[in-house]
């Protein structure tokens, strides 16, 4: 049977996305949110988690953990001096990325459902949506969304008339990438600086205030209620096997018409730039390199993308990944090496200090990408840059080193021959033009 | 990290914000935040806190607000801990303003989304009308800040200023904005791109098209589920 990878109206979960009608809960109910959700807790709690299962969702933050079996971690019978806590991600800052806030301010009912859902699923006693600070407006209608549901007995004492008592809480940030990490946001949400945990233990164990936590994105909370009354099998029928379901994609940069569409898993490249983008700025043969995932994940050149699948494997299999979905295009104008420095330049921004390989690393590496940007550099900086990309990855407590060291470890493996270009150009030596990929 | 702000003179900060206390109306909100979080847990309520006495020292003073030394050790003692834990999550984060900002605060964003999409343009128009990196202008009016990714990106380029988004600008859209606020207006926040709604295509959508003129319900074209 082969996938289906394009998606139709009728099976699109964040019906209002765009924002066209109202995000209140008269309208959201209409649209078929919180329609009976007391039969949905009524499964019980290990069914639900098996139908996420079977559905074959895997984690929309970036990382891609299958959601079912990370609910599944947390403990069955909890003690009530240690309640579980549901925390959701919505500090949506990695650059590319901005599928959350369209969520919470358009359909925001679909996130405070899930999160009744997923929290009674996972025995949690309540759920703290973190969002991120600059989404102050967001926020704003993400309280009234909240209060709109206590108001109307969906959450609070008896959930929505289930017997269950369930509590959602709105925290917001106040403007640190790093709090996206899982337990950055932990140590956040307890009010300290967000810096890292070392792992173990895992939230599952000891997460906020001590106690059992799940952290999950925005976008997996989200789609859990529709999919729990549409069925796993009609989620899993999109997307190539391992890559299951529906999402959203957010294209930005150099396509006609960027945009954020919710398509089926696996769409290739191609597909999803014509058929919502208008194609590529100037034309197929003017793509230079897209950045597939967000600012984490490693370019892509343009003859390898463009009839990738858009999914956790394609996209691994071109050296990449599909991390949020953040799809970032870049045409034959860009300056592809001042693209990647500024990203550095991000990183350094955003590094929370705490460990020295990532504190010092994050500041060398983009001071070397700004001389390689005009090509003040000898040609042998590039491997020594490479390998200290070497020792900075994998040698932090969190991945933040890891995303600093792979934009530019991909724009060295790619993009090697323009990056000497601009070196020997300085020294006056011969030119070869074009920033051509090496392949 | 952010670059470290100059900290203005203590003696002369004293004086002004030693006596700082909430209003009547964020003692009320200073509730509602400290009701979200268990008990003995009040330092969860770091942030919201300082947010708030960051927007009531805004208020007070017809700016985007900011941190006076004694103000956040009035938090810290309105959640019972050290000073030091509470200033330490002050200079982590970066919307909290460590030194007086101008009545506006324009937050480019310059990371590569924007960049590719022209936040160069934006930049450039706001240092024509005057506004220089870190630096408020001198009528107090602007405080200019390239600030990193700020999720806006399938609008990009974009600028948030104060609790605002204005998405989808160039130069000349910029400057547009930047007029309207001199001139005490209010611009339409949003994307700044006529016809477009908020992030879909420019032109009109490609998908839910239904959604456009009514709240409709797909439900019944669901079929049989499972």
């Amino acid at each position: 049977m082969s996938a289906i990878t394009s998606l139709t109206d009728k099976d699109r979960i964040f019906t209002n996305l765009y924002g066209y009608q109202s995000w209140r809960l008269d309208a959201a109910r209409k649209r078929g949110d919180w329609d009976d959700t007391k039969a949905l807790l009524a499964l019980g709690q290990d069914k639900i988690i098996d139908v996420i299962k079977a559905s074959g969702l895997r984690g929309r933050g970036g990382a891609g953990f299958p959601t079912g079996m990370k609910w599944s971690f947390m403990p069955k019978e909890p003690r009530a001096d240690r309640p579980s806590f549901l925390v959701i991600n919505a500090d949506e800052s990695e650059p590319g990325s901005c599928k959350d806030r369209e969520i919470i301010r358009h359909d925001p009912h679909k996130l405070i459902e899930g999160a009744l859902v997923a929290g009674f699923a996972m025995r949690a006693r309540a759920a703290y949506i973190y969002i991120r600070g600059e989404y102050i407006r967001e926020a704003e209608t993400l309280f009234a969304a909240v209060a709109e549901a206590y108001d109307a007995g969906l959450i609070g004492k008896n959930a929505a008339g289930s017997g269950y008592d369930f509590d959602v809480f709105v925290h917001r940030g106040a403007g640190a990438y790093i709090c996206g990490e899982e337990t950055a946001m932990l140590e956040s949400l307890e009010g300290k600086k967000g810096q890292p945990r070392l792992k173990p233990p895992f939230p599952a164990g000891a997460g906020l205030y001590g106690c059992p936590t799940t952290v999950n994105n925005v976008e997996s909370i989200a789609v859990a209620p529709t999919i729990l009354r549409r069925g796993a099998e009609w989620f899993s029928s999109f997307g190539n096997e391992n890559n299951k379901g529906t999402k959203l994609f957010q294209i930005s940069g150099h396509v006609e018409k960027p945009c954020v569409v919710e398509e089926a898993m696996s769409i290739s490249f191609r597909e999803l730039i014509e058929k919502h983008c208008g194609g590529i700025r100037g034309g197929w043969d003017n793509l230079l390199a897209v950045i597939p995932g967000g600012s984490s994940v490693p370019l892509v050149p343009a003859s390898q993308i463009i009839d990738c699948p858009m999914d956790f494997d394609g996209l691994k299999a071109v050296g990449s990944g599909l991390g949020t979905a953040a799809v970032i295009v870049m045409d034959k104008s860009t300056d592809v090496v001042r693209a990647i420095s500024r990203l550095s330049y991000f990183y350094k921004h955003e590094s929370c200090g705490q460990c020295t390989p990532c504190r010092e690393g994050t500041g060398w590496m983009w001071r070397v990408m700004e001389r390689l940007r005009t090509g003040d550099a000898d040609i042998g900086e590039i491997d020594m840059l490479q390998q200290v990309t070497k020792q900075v990855e994998g040698h932090t407590i969190c991945a933040l080193g890891d995303a600093a060291a792979w934009p530019i470890q991909g724009l060295i493996r790619h993009f090697r021959p323009e990056l000497e270009r601009r070196i020997n150009e300085r020294k006056g030596g011969s030119s070869v033009p074009l920033q051509e990929a090496a392949e | 990290m952010a670059d470290a702000p100059e900290i203005p003179d203590e003696a002369e900060v004293r004086a002004r914000w030693g006596a700082f206390a909430w209003t009547d109306e964020n003692k009320k909100k200073r509730d509602e935040v400290l009701a979200r979080y268990p008990a003995g847990r009040e330092q969860s309520a770091s942030i919201p806190l300082l947010d708030l006495a960051q927007r009531q020292v805004g208020a007070e003073t017809q700016t985007q607000g900011w941190l006076p030394i004694p103000v956040i050790e009035f938090v810290a003692r309105e959640i019972g801990v050290p000073y030091m834990r509470v200033y330490e999550v002050a200079t982590f984060y970066t919307m909290f303003n460590l030194a007086p900002v101008g009545r506006y605060h324009v937050q480019v964003c310059g990371t590569t989304p924007c960049m590719l999409r022209g936040s160069d343009d934006v930049m450039a128009a706001c240092k024509n009308k005057g506004l220089i990196k870190g630096k408020t202008t001198p009528d107090g009016l602007f405080t200019l800040t390239e600030v990193e990714c700020m999720g806006n990106c399938s609008s990009a380029p974009m600028v948030q200023i104060n609790d605002d988004n204005y998405e989808d600008l160039d130069y000349d859209r910029t400057i547009a904005i930047l007029e309207a606020l001199e001139r005490g207006e209010h611009p339409k926040t949003g994307t700044q791109e006529p016809g477009r709604h908020t992030v879909e295509p420019v032109g009109g959508p490609t998908t839910l098209t239904a959604m456009v003129k009514e709240n409709h319900d797909y439900r019944p074209e669901w079929g049989n589920a499972a």
